[in-house]
């Protein structure tokens, strides 16, 4: 998330999550809002360390949606949905992969701040082992 | 229709032409316009005879050739029947309007020379009695004669103008002013006969005070007069809409609080400088679509006729729903009926757009061309090289003939001949080089209709219109009021609505509550 170079591969920390869709009258919702993609400001991306961040970015979550109970969280960057990936999408391809009527779980890659620091202060409790 | 013309132009006139007719023997230049196979109905012009056999032989009416067509000097029917209207209404009302006139002149002499005659009277009649006239008194006498003459410069200002046009019934507001203003003038000097000149006072003062009091009064009147005759008409009220019956052309416009007739004036003043000018050429083809309409269908009574004698009671009653039924049938049929009139209409009207385009684009071209050939000459050049000189007059007749042929066959195409005469294009055209147009403002008043003012004064021959009124002329305009203003070849349909009530509110927005906030990227909830 940090350390984003154009044109070369991105390594990132990952968790993944799992979200059943709810059912609310004749939508399949999952319960959070999301904002960014290549076709929109990557400046105005509160949650976003790297302003030139164009990834899809969890803005918000619905209080007792399915997001919030599979333990997504403000400001996630969605790496990758159901294998496809979320790097590259303008807006509307990526509300499209997450709305599709057919599916009913989706498979998230998201990815945080604190995941890396969690991983680094493991690593680094084990090198100094 | 049949109007008989003369082809070869000479100076007969149009009365001795039709008397020409008639007589069967001198038929040579005389036009027939229409040709009947059945030889049991002879021509028209050899029935309205003196019933001579004609000496020519049965065939006449077949081996005849028909040319129609007006020549520059032939008049139509319609003509002669605007000539001689014309020369019997000029005779017509002038007296009226001398009469008025007169009027008001003894009014106005009577008005005003009455504060003099209150003030000269009492040294005329009983100088010896009066009191000399002091220094305040004296002041008066300058009072009353500016007082004079404002009243005077006032009145001419206001009355003293020429009459636009002649109203059929009498001002209503002008009336009233003249009744108040004579009975005004009445009371005073009745006051003056029975309390001054009966009993011969001597205070002289008071009665200059007097005369003062009148022409102060007066001038109360003339204002009263401003106020209704000038300033309550200011304000618009109604909004009418004016419509001409042949071909839909319509306007809007705003008039005050008026009565009809004068609204009509003003309504008559607006027409001549915003509609388009009459052109009955443009109405032949819907009125020829209409006949061929009407021609289509005939009916045929085949159960019997109804005898004249059943004229009475149910008889009466059977007829008139026999001809009900008929009309019924006709419309029934008529509706049935598969008419591709449309589909003429829709091309003719394609292929008229194409000729119009065309003659327009050669016109255009001719007229550019044509203006290349002269060109101004300044005032320095004119002494140096002795060329040709020519004033405008000849400069246009020089360069007329070269776009002649295509501006006539433009005229023609868009049906406008009758309205430019060859005099008036020259003119315009010496016109249009005086004053250094460009040969697109040349053309612009042919290309387009213009308002009646701009032609000759023979399209003005519509000087005497009619008012037509459901309502009295001299009650003012109201909600919903129709009226009809008739002339010759057509008429103005107008209709009045008010302007309605307007309720406005009033909303503060304080100038530093503008506040802006950026949006952040779109957000959509999934």
């Amino acid at each position: 998330m940090s350390n984003f170079i154009p044109g070369q591969p991105l390594v990132a920390v990952v968790q993944r999550i799992e979200i059943k869709k709810l059912r609310q009258g004749d939508n399949l919702i999952l319960g959070f809002s999301i904002g960014g993609g290549i076709d929109q400001d990557p400046g105005q991306n509160p949650f976003s360390d790297d302003k030139a961040d164009k990834g899809i970015y969890v803005t918000r979550i619905t209080p007792g949606g399915p997001a919030e109970t599979a333990d997504l969280r403000m400001g996630d960057k969605i790496m990758q949905v159901n294998g496809y990936d979320m790097t590259m999408m303008t807006h509307d391809q990526a509300r499209k992969r997450l709305t599709k009527k057919n599916e009913d779980i989706v498979r998230l890659l998201v990815t945080r701040k604190s995941l890396e620091e969690a991983v680094k202060n493991s690593m680094g409790g084990y090198q100094r082992q | 229709m049949q109007s008989p013309t003369v082809m070869d132009a000479e100076e007969e006139e149009v009365l001795q032409v039709l008397e020409v007719c008639q007589t069967i023997e001198e038929f040579r230049e005389v036009i027939v316009t229409t040709i009947e196979e059945d030889s049991n109905n002879s021509p028209p012009v050899a029935s309205s005879g003196t019933g001579t056999k004609p000496s020519q032989d049965d065939n006449w009416g077949e081996t005849t050739t028909a040319v129609t067509g007006t020549s520059e000097h032939s008049l139509s029917q319609e003509d002669i029947v605007r000539i001689t209207k014309d020369l019997e209404d000029s005779v017509g009302l002038d007296c009226r309007r001398y009469f008025t006139l007169t009027l008001a002149v003894v009014m106005g002499l009577l008005v005003f020379l009455t504060p003099v005659a209150f003030l000269v009277l009492p040294h005329l009649l009983w100088p010896e009695k009066l009191q000399s006239c002091g220094t305040a008194c004296e002041g008066l006498f300058i009072s009353v004669a500016f007082k004079l003459l404002i009243l005077l410069l006032a009145v001419w200002a206001l009355f003293f103008r020429s009459p636009r046009a002649g109203l059929p019934r009498v001002f209503v507001f002008r009336a009233l002013l003249a009744v108040l203003v004579l009975l005004f003038v009445m009371s005073y000097w009745l006051f003056y006969g029975v309390r001054i000149l009966d009993t011969q006072d001597d205070n002289y003062q008071g009665i200059v005070q007097y005369a003062v009091s009148l022409v102060d009064a007066l001038l109360f009147i003339h204002y009263l007069a401003i106020v209704l005759l000038e300033l309550r008409q200011l304000q618009p009220c109604f909004s009418v809409c004016v419509m001409r019956s042949t071909d839909g052309e319509k306007r809007h416009y705003n008039l005050g609080q008026l009565s009809i007739q004068r609204a009509a004036l003003a309504v008559l003043e607006h027409y001549y400088c915003d509609f388009p000018v009459h052109n009955p050429a443009l109405l032949s083809a819907s009125k020829s679509r209409a006949a061929k309409h009407l021609a289509g269908l005939k009916v045929y009574n085949v159960d019997g006729e109804f005898p004249a004698a059943l004229a009475e009671g149910p008889g009466n009653n059977a007829a008139a729903g026999m001809a009900h039924s008929q009309s019924r049938a006709m419309i029934a049929a008529a509706a049935r009926r598969r008419d591709t009139s449309h589909n003429e209409l829709y091309y003719e009207d394609a292929e008229h757009e194409r000729r119009v385009r065309k003659r327009k684009a050669r016109l255009v071209v001719a007229v550019e061309e044509a203006f290349t050939h002269i060109k101004r000459m300044q005032e320095e050049e004119q002494k140096k090289t002795p060329v040709d000189v020519m004033d405008p007059r000849e400069a246009a007749q020089a360069i007329f003939p070269s776009m002649a042929r295509a501006l006539q066959k433009y005229l023609r195409t868009t049906k406008q001949q009758h309205c430019h005469s060859m005099e008036s294009i020259q003119q315009h055209l010496a016109f249009c080089i005086t004053n250094n147009m460009t040969p697109k403002a040349f053309l612009e008043s042919y290309l387009s209709a213009g308002p009646t003012l701009q032609y000759s004064r023979s399209h003005w021959l519509a000087r005497q219109w009619t008012l037509i009124s459901d309502a009295s002329v001299t009650s003012g305009l109201s909600d919903g009021c129709v009226f009809q203003l008739k002339c010759v070849d057509f008429s103005l349909v107008v209709t009045t609505k008010k302007i309605p009530y307007i309720q406005m509110s009033e909303e503060y927005i304080d100038p530093k509550s503008h506040k802006f906030v950026l949006r952040l990227q779109s957000e959509t909830s999934v």
